[in-house]
């Protein structure tokens, strides 16, 4: 009789600690399918080759009344930024600042440092205007990004962006960036 | 222990030896260093009185419960975070931590820096929720009390802004250690490790990166490697005993150990798996360090070792007159321990090792002591930091030597406060 119990015993101790295992190779199994179409108001992210980009156009001669009404009182009409009195920093120049990079006052705009223009769409899309983010149509932030890379001499007066056209944008410092870090390069000795 | 090892030549101003600085009973307790420390001359003042009953000891103090939550004494109103200089905005802004009023390692969650780029949402837990998709076999949406339920770890893990310490160009007089190192926290972290949710969703095989989106107004994204991801990165719900504070995103968090600190989006919302990184704004014109010929590091996200010294420094002073004072700092290195940190008292000529407080965690901050008995004299008081993969914290020439002056971020450079005859402590001014 003991000896069956203490059997039984065995039994459950190895059948505990295989369910145990098991449970930990296994997935938890919490929460919920989600399909495309549930979360792709959320799903606003372009990536650096243009993935992501969603269907629309817009020209420069729109982004250039876009940007007066819903840009310029922070950047400035011309993009040139904005200082503010009594404040650091001030608002962000998003023009010009070619050959600076490699100055004593290296100057990083739109034009002179971003690597790519799809990132001028997310950015805008995701983060802008400041006080109503989200809130332009894909139209409007083709139309805005045209006017900004315009203003910057990167595209034509008459360039109108689309999916496809804005990914082909050449940014003047495209390559200007290292991807692999090369740290630690400063070495101490104690 | 302090062990006072061997210096080159012969220190003007020695280092005491623990022992003798505990036969000095009365010395230890001269420290003075800024507001919230007892001051020595209060400390005669007080010897040369005879003691009364303070009014305190003779009515009721406050009941519990007053208030439910608990707050710092009202004596210690100043240790506060603070502002550097006035923004055009207050919500693309940054606060800094008081860590002159510091002590051991853990940051107060009221006193955790801020770097916010478009406020501080007001979330309500209930309806916020996590989509994990892309490159996965099953995308899942989580709510908050689903991700709660997951196996959970925590961890003791320092996050710094990698815009933390302003000295390329030039420093500030009248910058102390606030200002110059605020950008920094120290906290237990408990959530669930993305590994483990990772498992969950199942990865693809071409999944090599992972977009962070946060459920700010800016809906902050940065791309994270996909080895970090399944090394030690975290979703994080608790914060040194509680939920996340607001203004460290609640309900979720983000939590790369080592990363720099805009990496670990807040107000955490969406994780999607891709093939490459994504090149935000935050990842391409921010976060990148120029180098001097006009090229610029991307994806550099490891925070190297840096210390600095805590008290004394700068806008403290020595009021106590020549005698002991504790030197005490904080040390931490994205790639792992610390191995060991060094105090020099004349500018860097010597160096002795500081004592380091057990227990020494990887990726989390360290609080280093030396006893000093200070000679009145003017001194240069530096820390460096040594980890445990042999990197020296360099000086500041050693730094920018090789980085130039524009980059920006992920300044680490060995930090020197003066301090003057009169006891005056200030940032050292080359």
């Amino acid at each position: 009789m003991s000896r069956s119990i203490a059997l039984v015993a065995v039994l459950i101790t190895l059948g505990l600690a295989a369910n145990m295992t098991a449970a930990a190779a296994e997935r938890v199994g919490i929460g919920h399918a989600i399909s495309p179409q549930d979360f792709a108001a959320w799903d606003i992210d372009v990536r650096g080759d243009g993935a992501g980009l969603p269907p629309g156009q817009g020209s420069v001669t729109q982004g250039r009344e876009i940007f007066s009404q819903t840009c310029a009182a922070c950047h400035g009409d011309k993009g040139e930024g904005r200082a503010v009195p009594g404040a650091v920093g001030g608002f962000d120049r998003l023009v010009g600042g070619f050959g600076t990079l490699d100055t004593a006052s290296p100057t990083l705009t739109v034009g002179s440092y971003w690597p790519y223009a799809t990132t001028l769409f997310d950015y805008v899309r995701r983060a802008m205007p400041f006080n109503a983010p989200q809130s332009l149509t894909n139209d409007q932030l083709y139309a805005v990004s045209a006017y900004v890379l315009y203003m910057n001499n990167i595209v034509p007066e008459d360039a109108v962006l689309d999916a496809l056209t804005l990914p082909r944008v050449k940014m003047p410092n495209q390559e200007g960036f290292i991807t692999q870090d090369p740290r630690p390069d400063v070495r101490s000795k104690p | 222990m302090v062990k006072p090892h061997a210096v080159k030549g012969t220190p003007s101003q020695q280092l005491p030896d623990r022992r003798a600085v505990l036969k000095t009973g009365a010395a230890l307790s001269a420290f003075v260093g800024g507001a919230s420390v007892p001051s020595l001359s209060m400390a005669q003042a007080a010897t040369g009185l005879s003691l009364t009953v303070p009014e305190w000891m003779k009515v009721q103090g406050r009941g519990i419960l007053s208030p439910p939550y608990g707050v710092p004494s009202p004596f210690e109103k100043d240790v506060v975070r603070r502002q550097r200089e006035v923004r055009v905005t207050d919500t693309a802004a940054t606060s800094f931590s008081p860590l002159q009023n510091s002590f051991g390692t853990i940051t107060p969650n009221g006193l955790c820096f801020e770097r916010h780029h478009a406020g501080v949402p007001s979330i309500d837990p209930d309806r916020h929720r996590l989509v994990i998709h892309g490159l996965v076999e099953r995308p899942l949406v989580l709510t908050m009390d689903e991700l709660m339920r997951f196996p959970s770890v925590s961890r003791i893990a320092f996050l710094e802004c990698s815009g933390n310490t302003p000295n390329w160009k030039s420093v500030n007089p009248d910058f102390g250690v606030q200002q110059t190192h605020g950008l920094l926290m120290c906290c237990e972290w408990t959530g669930v490790l993305l590994s483990t949710l990772l498992d969950e969703v199942g990865l693809g095989p071409e999944a090599k990166w992972v977009l962070a989106e946060g459920a700010d107004a800016a809906a902050m994204t940065r791309s994270v490697p996909i080895a970090k991801a399944l090394d030690d990165a975290m979703v994080v719900y608790g914060q040194n005993g509680e939920r996340l504070r607001p203004e460290q995103g609640y309900p979720l968090r983000l939590l790369l150990p080592g990363y720099e600190g805009n990496m670990n989006i807040k107000w955490l919302r969406r994780l999607k798996l891709g093939d490459q990184p994504f090149e935000t704004r935050e990842e391409t014109s921010k976060y990148t360090d120029l180098m001097p010929d006009g090229k610029a590091r991307q994806f550099t996200f490891v925070m190297e070792a840096k210390s600095v010294i805590t008290r004394p420094s700068g806008g403290q002073r020595l009021s106590g007159g020549p005698g002991f004072y504790e030197i005490s700092g904080l040390a931490w290195s994205g790639h792992g321990r610390i191995d060991r940190v060094e105090v020099s008292t004349d500018g860097g000529q010597s160096w002795h090792e500081a004592q380091l407080q057990e227990p020494v965690l990887s990726k989390a901050v360290v609080r280093f002591r030396a006893p000093w008995r200070w000679d009145g004299k003017s001194a240069l008081l530096q820390s460096r930091a040594i980890d445990e993969t042999g990197y020296v914290q360099p000086r500041h020439g050693e730094l920018v030597d090789v980085r130039g002056v524009n980059s920006f971020y992920h300044y680490n450079a060995i930090q020197t406060w003066s301090v003057n005859p009169d006891g005056k402590v200030a940032i050292h001014v080359a």
